[in-house]
């Protein structure tokens, strides 16, 4: 890999020692993936962030170079393990609590924004098309690399942490280039949010950096969340195009075979204990939604919703929050479904979701059973 | 070869035909391979330059090769077949001399065996 002098003299330990490990890790994830050189960035996202799945190692790796570390441009954050506002209400011990706010104070003093969501692309301000940026969440990643003309590789923790640290990313993959040798032919009519994240499931699962999707029309907010969010689970492929793509692109098609194995992989119970929304975290649009089709009617059972604490002020401020409250529902800013502490097999059997990327987690993290429902399944089964 | 994390060390091979998976099989206070099934299982990665395939499961296991490194448990260095992020980022963090080699020139590295290796030179191993 070409540097610059400055990047030389960083490696070598001539700007302290955080750049140096910051350039260390650079490079070594660019000499891994035959990248040429760094190239500038303008937004890092950063993952390892929920105590659950970073641990002690991790804590005490932030807690350390946080003393140093300053980040160099805009840099956001996946979600934490819970909402500070209501985690009295979940049997979380204290051990869990100091350490995930020892993790939050360690990235703030690193001049991180603390916005604990996976959808920095429905929160944020979307940089010009064709800005090079660093997210390591996946189904943000593939988000912005397929609907918001934006580029970046499905980053690791660490890479997108030394690129908020540098401003700087290998160059390599889906910066260069994008053109698959893959087609999936979608065969499957009307296809709800729970089928495009099946499909998104199924497309990580065959695709290597990037995929064509034939024959889907237009999409809802929710429909594209679940694309990419399935996609992020199942594998390293980290951008759809839509269309036929080149002649010469293997075909494979999506359909009711295909859709079957995974909804039997992934939907291990008849019903769920508690429903859980969100992951990726709903945004407004999907709040507003889903209060609207809640109207006069209540749930049955628990309902756990997840999304960022902006969107969880706004719909406070709107009145949303007290009709989704007065339907039984739990609204959580901050976290996701995905590796939440807050669900444990020792007081849940099973939950019910609309969320493969949730599903996924739920399952062989959490060691729960998982009911796979679609939204307009869940309100009318679930509701009364 | 691939330089991935650059460096200088002398040292005895420990090396491994199976993968290791850093995260929850290596014990960060002694560098002991808590993995029954592994073919260094009990053996402790300190101070040897360990020479494996690759790195396989969750990239936290990075975290794990810092933690090792802090208790001063790691290896000297590490030789690998193949790339992955896990260990590339694991070794960046904690500032373990990598490389990748080829199979012809992982076959060729005896275990126990005592060796130089010196990304800066023209004969990396010795």
């Amino acid at each position: 890999m070409e540097l610059t002098r400055e990047e030389e003299s960083a490696l070598k330990g001539e700007q302290g020692e955080i750049m140096q490990m910051a350039y260390r890790i650079l490079v070594a994830t660019g000499e891994a993936t035959d990248a040429e050189k760094l190239i500038p960035i303008e937004w890092a996202h950063l993952s390892g962030v929920n105590y659950n799945t970073i641990g002690d190692a991790g804590e005490e790796f932030l807690s350390g170079i946080s003393k140093n570390a300053r980040v160099k441009v805009k840099t956001t954050l996946n979600p934490m393990g819970f909402d500070i506002d209501n985690v009295s209400n979940y049997g979380l011990d204290d051990n869990f609590i100091s350490k995930q706010l020892s993790i939050r104070k360690s990235y703030e003093t690193m001049g991180v924004n603390p916005s604990f969501s996976c959808i920095p692309y429905e929160i944020f301000d979307m940089p010009k098309e064709g800005t090079q940026v660093s997210f390591a969440e996946s189904n943000a990643a593939i988000h912005a690399n397929s609907f918001d003309n934006l580029k970046t590789n499905k980053e690791s923790a660490f890479s997108a942490l030394a690129s908020a640290i540098t401003g700087k990313s290998p160059y390599s993959s889906l910066r260069k280039e994008d053109s698959p040798n893959l087609t999936i032919r979608m065969k499957i009519d009307n296809p709800n949010e729970l089928i495009y994240g099946m499909l998104g499931f199924f497309a990580g699962k065959v695709g290597n950096n990037s995929v064509n999707i034939s024959g889907v029309g237009e999409m809802d907010r929710r429909s594209c969340k679940a694309l990419c969010g399935g996609m992020g689970t199942s594998g390293t492929c980290a951008k759809f195009l839509f269309g036929d793509g080149d002649p010469s692109c293997e075909k494979v098609d999506f359909d009711k075979k295909e859709m079957n194995e995974i909804h039997d992989e992934l939907n291990t119970a008849e019903k769920g204990d508690l429903i859980t929304l969100g992951s990726p975290q709903l945004g407004l649009e999907e709040i507003s939604d889903l209060t609207g089709k809640l109207k006069g009617r209540s749930f049955k059972k628990r309902c756990m919703i997840f999304c960022p604490r902006t969107v969880k002020e706004q719909a406070r401020k709107i009145g949303y929050t007290n009709e989704l409250e007065r339907a039984g529902c739990e609204i959580l800013a901050d976290c996701c479904t995905c590796l939440t502490p807050l669900i444990s097999k020792d007081n849940v059997d099973s939950v019910t979701t609309n969320s493969i990327k949730g599903a996924y987690y739920l399952k062989n993290s959490n060691g729960v059973d998982v009911n796979l429902k679609s939204l307009s399944q869940i309100i009318e089964d679930e509701t009364r | 070869m691939k330089i991935l994390v650059s460096g200088k060390v002398q040292g005895i091979v420990l090396k491994s035909n199976d993968p290791i998976n850093f995260l929850g099989t290596v014990d960060k206070k002694t560098g002991i391979i808590s993995d029954k099934n592994h073919e260094l299982f009990d053996k402790s990665i300190k101070d040897h330059i360990l020479v494996f395939p690759n790195g396989v499961g969750s990239s936290v296991g990075a975290y794990t090769i810092y933690s090792i490194k802090s208790n001063n448990a790691a290896p000297l260095a590490m030789i690998c077949q193949k790339a992955d992020l896990t260990v590339a980022t694991g070794c960046a963090l904690a500032n373990i001399p990598l490389v990748i080699v080829s199979e012809k020139e992982f076959d060729e590295i005896k275990n126990h065996s005592k060796i130089l290796l010196d990304t800066d030179s023209t004969t990396p191993i010795k």
